[in-house]
């Protein structure tokens, strides 16, 4: 579901939208290195695959249908980079077009839907395939990235939220809310990813991004002997990478467990103030107080430090990827 | 949300919205967009003058108001959520025909759904009066970058194709009797995902070969240059210019 406009204060959507120009820009950066001078058509041709997956409805239950979002499906296809760039393209054609999701809300769409997403789904991905190379493992790891990719996105927006929404609701009961929803989201999405991977692997495996090195070398056996023709295709060991995005998962982790128990306790209180009948003399909700900041009197643009902290977090955080990743680029080349 | 996106985007016409260069046409509703999330929602005539606003520039593209309804659907999931807001929102509470409503809910109910509201008209009224491919000329002329143009140029001229393949496995799926009840049927879907990725893949790896054959080296050429000259450009600012006149006047 895409975030329209007004849901967030202007300062989260514009710190959002700076993440999201400083991911897609690595993205496009290090997407020239899995697609060289292909990129452009072929990820045209995956975002074009992404849009159209996204209409396609599995029944749930009961009547209800959900529709895949594909982000770490991408991820596992075509690779993380690219992955970014078709999902950012997939949101700014459907702002721009179709008039789905906010113009200025279109940080926020492609940090989480697509950065986000994206990062957890392969991060969470390489973790299992590192451990077991095969296929049976690839088809698991897919299974799991996806159902954790989602949820993970769904905390972060609840972060978000917690820092800028506009709604008076309670952070925590957000984050629960929107956690539990999608678990369930993420197990469909999870089951759908696993299949298509496993299809796709079946038929042309040497399109799976994240299976490459796992052909085995083509081999000539000839009257004088086997003779090994190409070796496969060995992926560079990237010691930092999966370090960057486990960091990166475990702070998105932390930051939603962590708002979960924060929020958790005023909102007990004030139950209690409530029950006792002294809500009116009690001070602001721990995050109310974030919401209401939009209260304030320039202009509808919050002044509330407290924001303006976890936007700087964010930006930090975005940032500090983004120059670790570009050094390192550096380094290699 | 993929259910609500149908294919009549854009509006032929020759009006003054139309003729305008599609970077004025980018920037005038982006700048729109932000001065109408930077309003207090207190203030609900200034919401009132934006519709006013935008109806003006609609008259003026002649866009009729069913094409702009019509086209809103989009919005749905999100009205919905803003309905339950007040209903499970935090702080002090009205009764409003039996039911408790968080009165900070019902502000922030308000707020998403005539911001939300606004955004969305603007980005139609956009999308009726810009060619998609002029939109993408127009955003490359505001220095976005080359590669996020070409993705973009690629995947709308291919959308429909890829469409069609999927509406085509659907016919194919159906006519032997597949019938989506419950989540046991999913595989069946996912692997109609798995040969719609492979398909387009596959095509994207045809095309990039023709393109080559003909010369490509990584940048399109333009055939069409558009320039926009200081007209234009005030012309274009007068959307935005009137709402932020609109909000600090009133």
């Amino acid at each position: 579901m895409h975030v329209p406009d007004g849901f967030f204060t202007a300062t989260v959507s514009i710190g959002a939208a700076v993440v999201a120009a400083a991911g897609v820009g690595v993205a496009l950066r290090r997407a020239k290195q899995e697609l060289d001078d292909r990129t452009a058509p072929m990820a045209g041709l995956v975002a074009a695959f992404i849009f159209a997956v996204q209409m396609l409805n599995f029944p749930v239950a009961a009547g209800t249908s959900g529709h895949l979002l594909g982000g770490a499906l991408a991820a596992i296809l075509v690779g993380p980079y690219t992955a970014v760039l078709c999902v950012a393209v997939v949101l700014l054609v459907q702002g721009f077009f179709f008039a789905d999701g906010g113009l200025t809300a279109l940080g926020v769409n492609i940090t989480l839907m697509g950065i986000v997403t994206a990062a957890v789904a392969w991060g969470v991905f390489r973790l299992i395939t590192r451990v077991a190379r095969n296929r049976a493992a690839i088809v698991a790891g897919s299974f799991v990235a996806a159902l954790v990719s989602v949820p993970v996105a769904a905390l972060a927006f609840a972060v978000l939220f917690a820092i800028g929404g506009t709604a008076p609701i309670d952070a925590g009961s957000v984050a629960a809310a929107m956690g539990g929803v999608h678990v369930l989201i993420g197990i469909g999405e999870g089951l759908i990813t696993a299949v298509t991977v496993s299809s796709v692997l079946a038929v042309r495996p040497d399109l799976v991004y994240g299976a490459r090195g796992l052909a085995k070398p083509l081999v000539l056996r000839t009257a004088t002997g086997e003779q090994v023709v190409t070796a496969p295709e060995e992926p560079q060991a990237k010691p930092i990478r999966p370090f960057l995005v486990g960091a990166g998962i475990v702070s998105l982790l932390l930051a939603g467990v962590v708002s979960f128990f924060a929020s958790g306790s005023p909102d007990g209180l004030e139950r209690v103030a409530e029950d006792k009948g002294f809500l009116g003399q009690a001070g602001d909700h721990l995050f109310g107080g974030f919401a209401l900041a939009d209260y304030g009197d320039v202009g509808g643009i919050p002044v509330g430090v407290a924001g303006v902290i976890g936007v700087l977090i964010t930006l930090a955080v975005g940032l500090g990827i983004g120059y670790a990743l570009r050094r390192r680029r550096k380094v290699t080349t | 949300m993929g259910a609500g996106h149908h294919h009549q985007l854009f509006r032929a016409g020759d009006t003054v919205v139309h003729r305008l260069p599609p970077q004025c046409k980018l920037v005038a509703v982006v700048a729109f967009a932000v001065v109408v999330v930077a309003t207090p929602r207190e203030r609900f005539w200034v919401f009132g003058g934006y519709l006013l606003l935008l109806a003006a520039v609609a008259a003026v593209a002649r866009v009729p108001a069913r094409f702009v309804l019509r086209r809103m659907v989009v919005e749905l999931p999100f009205v919905l959520f803003a309905f339950a807001i007040p209903v499970i929102g935090l702080g002090e509470r009205v009764t409003f025909w039996g039911i408790s409503l968080s009165v900070d809910g019902l502000w922030a109910s308000w707020n998403i759904l005539a911001k939300a509201t606004l955004g969305v008209i603007a980005s139609i009224l956009l999308a009726a009066t810009t060619e998609p491919r002029a939109m993408l000329l127009g955003a490359q002329r505001l220095r976005m970058p080359q590669l996020l143009v070409q993705i973009a140029t690629f995947m709308l001229r291919y959308l429909d194709v890829v469409l069609d393949a999927m509406r085509r496995m659907k016919v194919a799926r159906e006519s032997r009797g597949f019938q989506a009840r419950n989540l046991r049927q999913a595989p069946v879907l996912a692997k109609s995902a798995g040969a719609l990725f492979i398909r387009s893949y596959e095509r994207g790896e045809r095309v990039h070969l023709a393109m080559l054959s003909r010369g490509y080296t990584g940048t399109m050429p333009i055939y069409r240059e558009i320039s926009a000259d200081v007209g234009q450009w005030l012309t274009a600012a007068a959307l935005p210019v009137a709402a932020a006149a609109v909000l600090f006047l009133s």
